[in-house]
């Protein structure tokens, strides 16, 4: 049975929302009842059915409708999709990971078809039957790495591997957390990471950088990262930070459950076979707390997790405004009883 | 100087003469006396090699004890964007063994690193040396316009209007610091500016 596609925005009137089902699959990012960073890198494997693991792309309710509002986004700035001249290779070889794993994961919706360099791609969804010549740009309508990123959820960026560092030479990035790929592009790994505080005394990207060059051909890794969202808002980028700040000044004890937001990324990473390179998948969830809520467990320890969290961080994740909102909302729900090791709900 | 600083944000040098067979150097103001100062550690018949492109700047000093090195080229410019065309050409022509030295505004630095940049020359590999104004160039990430010699924090973008901090984070390849709208989640909170570039 193939995904029922839910007709939702993510900006304006806000339709979003996850079904049940979706909410039990939503990927908490915390396994005990505090946050500090740590180099929380897994093997990036397939997990439970019914979890956001089950695909190693996953593709899920919200898919047409984030498909939609990415192309809102790139109509309104281009420059949210940039790939270096040199990267046109690595898209070749995210545009085929992505079809492959969305075909391999949901037939029902995607089929990829190959007679040599003849590809037929056939994404039903978005209405979409291509035929085109692999690594012949001029057979699709966008360059490979944009064509396929509009149609696949996630913002992806593409890291140059050289001189022992990845570069961050291509990206499709409109559902960032605060960062800018404009701005960003031709760093390396050291230096976009730049503005992050506390991690880099703690050694933390020295270790993920070895960890990340060392990544091998058909081993993807992973990791979660997570901040909040007013308002189920997936493009919450520096370059509309003056359209979307105001949001932040609206929360109140009233309105905290239909308002706020946990957002979790799921990241991957995996080496491309021709290029060389390191697609980074950031794969974005949102849930907004009265949804989160009807988990207890999840409900006591995200209480315990943004109480004590240490203000540097409350402060580089954009909470500080609206935390004791959010708190004494949570509180509420929060019994003092212990919770249960692990990420899944009780 | 700047106390807590962090990894994007350039690290500069002191000039000094290394081995190849021809030398650029290009400099702004107060990025002569670099130039001098290499000049007294660097080998007999070092500048026959060398294109010197000077920016002076307002008060126009410098020109003279940078001709008294005798360079194989030296050239005075009112800006730096009228020595751009001359700097590229120079790049585009320039063979294995030419070194890149670069001295003075952090704007000059980086403005003509961008230019070597793109002619395929590793940042890596270019000398640079800070001298003069700690003014910045601070590209608005909101409207993409660039703010020349911001010396204040926070700065109004000359483009769009809004008022922005100004942050350590630093595109090489922009050549510019990030601004960020300081207040954007509530317009009427207005802070100090302070002039901290100077």
């Amino acid at each position: 049975m193939g995904i029922t596609f839910r007709k939702e925005t993510f900006r304006n009137d806000f339709t979003f929302k996850n079904s049940p089902e979706h909410i039990r699959r939503f990927p908490f990012p915390f396994h005990e009842d505090s946050y500090m960073y740590a180099v929380n890198i897994e093997p990036h494997v397939v997990g439970p059915k019914g979890s956001v693991l089950e695909n190693l792309i996953d593709v899920d309710e919200h898919y047409v409708a984030e498909m939609q509002d990415r192309a809102l986004v790139l109509a309104e700035d281009p420059l949210r999709c940039q790939s270096l001249p040199h990267m046109t290779l690595a898209g070749w070889d995210l545009l085929e990971l992505l079809m492959e794993q969305q075909a391999l994961g949901y037939p029902e919706h995607f089929t990829l078809t190959r007679d040599g360099d003849r590809w037929r791609w056939i994404n039903r969804p978005l209405g979409i039957d291509d035929t085109f010549t692999f690594g012949d740009v001029s057979t699709l309508p966008y360059g490979p790495m944009e064509y396929i990123t509009r149609q696949s959820q996630g913002d992806f960026c593409i890291l140059d591997q050289r001189d022992g560092n990845l570069w961050m030479d291509a990206g499709m990035v409109t559902t960032q957390a605060d960062w800018s790929l404009d701005f960003d592009i031709g760093m390396n790994f050291f230096e976009w990471h730049a503005p992050v505080p506390l991690a880099h005394e703690k050694g933390i990207f020295t270790r993920a950088l070895k960890f990340l060059t060392n990544i091998q051909q058909g081993k993807p890794a992973r990791r979660l990262n997570w901040t909040m969202t007013i308002n189920p808002r997936l493009d919450t980028s520096p370059e509309n930070y003056h359209k979307w700040g105001p949001d932040r000044t609206t929360v109140t004890p009233e309105n905290v459950g239909e308002k706020v937001h946990l957002r979790v990324e799921l990241q991957s990473f995996w080496r491309l076979p021709r290029s060389n390179g390191i697609v980074f998948p950031i794969r974005c969830y949102l849930i907004k707390m009265d949804e989160l809520v009807t988990q207890p467990k999840w409900a006591r320890r995200l209480h315990r997790v943004i109480r004590d969290l240490p203000e540097e961080l409350a402060n580089y994740k954009g909470l500080t405004r609206y935390r004791p909102t959010l708190v004494e909302w949570l509180s509420k729900l929060d019994d003092g009883s212990p919770t249960s090791p692990g990420f899944g709900p009780d | 100087m700047a106390a807590k600083s962090i990894i994007s944000r350039p690290v500069y040098g002191t000039l000094s003469p290394q081995p190849g067979k021809h030398h650029l150097f290009v400099a702004d103001a107060e990025g002569a006396l670099a130039i001098s100062d290499l000049a007294a550690k660097a080998p007999t018949g070092f500048f026959g090699d060398a294109h010197i492109i000077f920016i002076p700047g307002a008060d126009g000093k410098h020109v003279a004890a940078l001709e008294a090195l005798n360079p194989a080229q030296f050239y005075q410019g009112p800006s730096f964007a009228s020595a751009l065309p001359r700097l590229k050409q120079t790049l585009a022509n320039a063979h294995m063994g030419l070194r890149l030295y670069l001295a003075g505004t952090e704007g000059l630095i980086g403005q003509a690193m961008q230019a070597a940049l793109e002619a395929g020359i590793d940042h890596t590999s270019i000398q640079t040396e800070h001298r003069g104004s700690l003014a910045r160039r601070v590209q608005c990430v909101h409207c993409k316009g660039i703010t020349e010699n911001v010396t204040t924090q926070p700065a109004t973008c000359s483009h769009c209007g809004l008022l922005l901090l100004v942050r350590d984070h630093y595109s090489r390849r922009l050549a510019a610091f990030q601004g960020v709208c300081i207040n954007a989640e509530d317009r009427s909170e207005i802070p100090p500016t302070e002039e901290i570039y100077r």
